[in-house]
């Protein structure tokens, strides 16, 4: 995803000084407590927005990588030393955490870094993770069309999402015509393209598509569901793709509810809600869609009600929810101790090689593994909005779904593949027997 | 006497053989079909659904109600399953029967949308005849939409027995959809069919019409005029329904500016803390909820009543404090304000990002701001009716405040001419911070009435900032109407873009249109004459 809300760019520009300058006291102070730590210590980087529009999502996810440090240091570390845990502050500014993460790599010598939300700040940190040879885990849903050597995916791309999700729609509720629905910017657009491209060869006339891009933040929703009401009603079963960002949901969902569009007439499937944005909605008129993700916090598993139980007693709150993007990094962050004691070393170049091919258990009960192309097996799961905002599991993947870095649906992508183990290569040609050069 | 005997022996032993017989052949589909819910898996419910709503037994519509509800219990271990009443009474579903408690075991069978169509379908059947007249109107209505075949029959003997005549015309809609559909009617039916459709004329209408595969020509051409027909009356409907969301748009966007018409209109400080004031408005209808939910919670239809004079209140005190500690050492250093303001935005979301958490605080609707209600074929929603009327009542009370009370001569008179007034003996300073007050304090209540329609998050006000800066510039800074006439304007010409251009475009197109608009009048739609325009 690229952004959750930033409702004007002008804002974070000004900001940015004043943020920076926090920031940069805060983390002045962090490393000066910090440098007393000896070199015991395995040193990990958190670069996700505390502040800002999209403190909403990501500071969870660094309380969480905070919470796998000290679960794994319970039980005595990696590599016999201690993880600690260096957490800055990228402000929901897309160039600082640029900053940011080359301050936490040159300046704090951290061996990993686990972070970004949006596909911008995903972007603005390649350059230097590469320059600087680092390695990023990145735990979100993507529009894919990427593989960096330095970069590891451990949320879906579109092939573990998007396409599933359709697929359902198309088999256990006889959509015939599709309304994609999403807030202007690249991840929908791309995965759009996707699906656009997708539908098409499944037999579905282009009148058949209707595509709508919002503006972020966008809140008056009442002509874009009277016009999804009036495509519906074309005598054909009709169902809403959505790729709106996060905040622009809650009214988009309460217009839906107040003109009474339910679930069993026009069902809405999206690729960006999860429990988190529901806990501000109030889910009844909402029973019945449907999002698509990699978990969910309903799953019954041994593995996920001990995920659930440590997690709420770590941050001391029995109602806190676990979504998707927590659950990447569970299984990122698993990933890379066990790589790291495969190569017995920090070193990127060493833990880069062992992380292809390691395996580790997902909350859902099966097992994930990290492919050549630096994406992950997943199983996917629709589920259906219940009335308490949590989701009941209606359909899964019968087996985990191995992740694209380039979508098969797309003219410019199909030939492509990533291999950063025998190609060495992040868009390997395999039409023509080339490496393109760069991954993204 | 013994051949009296004897034959009632005899139709005692009938009786009785009848009953034997009678028993488990009236039993059979059905507790085959209750059983099937206890398989957890949605191709047996829905069988399940279909046995038990067809059997003719007394318990199918408490079992199907049941089902909808989330109230059928089914135990996977004894595949039994149980209705529990809404009275928290639970009975066996396969006979009856009442049980003392279910087993902890069981849990409510789950449904799909799928499902859920097959529910409504099934009730709808069930309830055609019930002595409710809404009820009889919804199952009606339910009948329309999955038009099964298999309705007719309880269709017809509705019908017959039908006297509310809203009823009976839904009742003709649901049998002319099911006859359009069923393949074995006589063209003279379908022919009625397509005329009943044509004369209900709305979009699901439209839908049956345009989506009822192979027909006789006849019924074809019919068909074909008939949706050519609704399809023009639709065209006109939306016209009305794109000003009615306009007049909508209009209204959020003059409620959230009309008290920067106050503040930057008539006071002219740019204050870039106006929207944060929208957002305190927002959270202490939030608080307020909370209080009411774990208090009082038989209230909660009067939150926003209760919520209005608090959120004004907090909003304008905070404003006030504002203009006494900042504001007033910075009259008439525009730049200043700005920053100073911008800052002071930023320090109030931290300050409630810190206080409430960074998510979305849930603010729920009150029932009578739920829901919508249809005229002619367009859909209104409650909560922005509310809101339109909301905002013309909130708009009519400041005008007349400025117009006939003592504050508001004062307001006047020190924005005209500030040292003028004060020669006549007006505490110039303290009508400056009530005026603050008052254009912080409206923000507040254009927070409560947002709440409603939008995400209560410490961002709230950042994306009603500059659309507010642009209905006051739009309209004509310091004159109220003129910001009446710009949100209006903005709002219907953004509703009429955005069908064409859709919605980023159509925000585009405004821009630039604006931009040219005051390239043209630099002061606005209603521009002030007189001495303010000098000052």
């Amino acid at each position: 995803m690229l952004s959750k809300s930033t409702h004007d760019i002008a804002a974070s520009f000004s900001r940015r000084g004043v943020l920076a300058a926090t920031a940069g006291l805060v983390l002045g102070l962090a490393s000066l407590t910090g440098a007393k730590a000896a070199d015991d210590t395995i040193k990990v980087g958190v670069l996700h927005s505390l502040s800002g529009t999209m403190a909403i999502s990501e500071t969870t996810l660094k309380d969480t990588i905070l919470f796998l440090i000290d679960e794994q240091n319970k039980k005595g570390g990696v590599l016999g030393k201690k993880l600690e845990a260096v957490v800055v502050d990228p402000a929901s500014n897309w160039p600082l955490f640029a900053e940011k993460a080359r301050e936490l790599i040159t300046k704090d010598k951290v061996s990993v870094v686990f972070g970004c939300w949006t596909s911008v700040s995903r972007k603005s940190v390649l350059p230097v993770f590469k320059e600087l040879n680092s390695i990023l885990f990145y735990p979100v849903q993507y529009e894919g069309e990427e593989s960096e050597r330095n970069v590891f995916y451990t949320g879906a791309a579109p092939n573990q999402q998007a396409i599933p999700a359709v697929d359902y729609l198309m088999k256990e509720e006889k959509v015939k015509r599709w309304v994609l629905a999403g807030t202007d910017y690249v991840y929908p657009r791309t995965t759009n393209k996707i699906l656009e491209a997708y539908l098409k060869s499944k037999g579905v006339a282009q009148e058949d598509i209707m595509i709508n891009y919002t503006p972020f933040g966008h809140s008056d929703w009442q002509t874009i569901v009277a016009d999804i009401k009036k495509f519906g009603s074309a005598g054909k079963k009709t169902a809403v793709v959505s790729t709106i960002n996060g905040d622009a949901n809650v009214p988009f969902y309460k217009e839906l509810g107040n003109q009474g569009i339910k679930a069993k007439d026009i069902p809405v499937v999206a690729f960006s809600v999860g429990e988190e944005e529901l806990a501000g909605i109030d889910t009844k008129p909402l029973v019945g869609h449907l999002a698509a993700w990699n978990y969910f916090q309903s799953i019954k598993s041994p593995e996920n009600e001990k995920f659930i139980k440590a997690w709420q007693a770590y941050t001391k709150n029995p109602k806190r929810v676990t979504n998707d993007p927590m659950e990447a990094h569970v299984i990122g962050f698993d990933m890379w101790v066990k790589a790291v004691e495969k190569a017995k070393s920090t070193d990127p170049d060493k833990v880069i090689d062992a992380l292809p091919g390691i395996e580790a258990k997902n909350l859902t009960g099966g097992t994930s593994k990290m492919l050549p192309n630096h994406h992950i097996t997943k199983p996917v799961f629709i589920g259906e909005i219940k009335g308490n905002g949590q989701f009941d599991v209606v359909w899964k993947t019968p087996s985990l779904v191995a992740g694209d870095a380039w979508s098969k649906e797309l003219d410019g992508s199909k030939d492509l593949i990533g291999d950063w183990v025998g190609k060495k290569c992040g868009n390997f040609n395999t039409k023509t027997n080339k490496c393109l050069g760069s991954g993204s | 006497m013994p051949a009296y005997l004897s034959a009632r022996l005899c139709s005692l032993a009938l009786s009785l053989l009848l009953i034997a017989f009678a028993l488990p052949a009236f039993a059979g589909p059905f507790e085959d079909g209750v059983a099937k819910f206890a398989n957890d898996d949605f191709s047996d419910t829905e069988e399940a659904i279909g046995a038990v709503a067809s059997s003719g037994n007394k318990l199918a519509f408490p079992i199907i109600s049941a089902l909808q509800d989330g109230r059928l219990m089914a135990d996977p271990d004894s595949k039994k399953v149980y209705v529990t009443g809404t009275d928290g009474k639970s009975i066996d579903a396969a006979t009856g029967e009442a049980v003392a408690s279910v087993p902890d075991s069981a849990s409510a069978v789950r449904l799909n949308n799928r499902l859920r169509r097959s529910v409504d379908a099934a009730l709808g059947g069930l309830t055609l005849q019930s002595p409710d007249v809404g009820t009889r109107l919804q199952a009606a209505q339910s009948v329309f939409k999955s038009h099964e075949e298999t309705a007719l029959d309880a269709v017809d003997a509705a019908l017959a027995k039908e006297s509310n005549r809203a009823v009976k015309t839904a009742l003709g809609e649901a049998r002319a959809a099911i006859l359009l559909f069923k393949s074995d009617a006589t063209e003279v039916e379908k022919l009625e069919a397509v005329a009943t459709l044509k004369a209900r004329g709305d979009q699901e209408a439209l839908a049956l019409l345009t989506g009822m595969g192979d027909q006789p020509a006849s019924v074809t051409k019919a068909a074909a005029g008939a949706i050519g027909s609704i399809q023009n009356s639709l065209a006109v409907w939306s016209m009305v329904q794109n000003a009615w969301y306009g007049l909508s748009l209009g209204s959020v966007l003059l409620l959230a500016a009309i008290g920067l018409a106050i503040t930057f209109g008539v006071m002219g400080v740019i204050n870039m803390a106006h929207g944060e004031m929208v957002m305190l408005g927002a959270y202490t209808t939030f608080v307020v909820q909370e209080v009411i939910r774990t208090r009082y919670p038989g209230l909660f239809d009067y939150s926003l009543l209760i919520a209005v004079p608090l959120a004004f209140l907090v909003a304008g005190a905070i404003g006030v404090l504002i203009e006494r500690s900042i504001i007033r050492f910075l009259y008439g250093r525009p730049l200043e304000t700005l920053l100073a303001t911008w800052g002071l935005s930023l320090v109030l979301q931290q300050a409630v990002r810190t206080m409430f958490g960074p998510t979305n605080r849930e603010v729920g609707n009150p029932s009578w701001m739920s829901g919508a209600f249809e005229l002619g074929q367009i859909t209104i929603t409650y909560n922005r009716l509310w809101i339109l009327l909301f905002t013309l009542a909130v708009f009519a009370i400041l005008l007349a405040m400025l117009r006939y009370t003592a504050l508001g001569l004062e307001m006047r008179a020190v924005t005209q001419n500030r040292r003028m007034a004060a020669s006549m003996g007006i505490a110039t300073s303290r009508v400056d911070a009530l005026t603050f007050g008052l254009g912080s304090g409206i923000a507040g209540i254009a927070g409560v009435a947002l709440s409603q329609i939008d995400n209560v998050s410490p961002n709230l006000g950042q994306s009603y900032i500059i659309d507010s800066f642009m209905v006051v510039v739009f309209g004509g800074v310091g004159n109220l109407w003129g910001t009446l006439v710009g949100a209006f304007t903005l709002g219907i010409a953004n509703k009429f873009l955005e069908p064409v251009a859709g919605a980023v475009l159509g925000k585009i197109a405004i821009l630039v249109l604006i931009i040219l608009f005051i390239q043209k009048r630099p002061r606005g739609l209603f521009a002030l004459k007189g001495r303010a325009v000098e000052a």
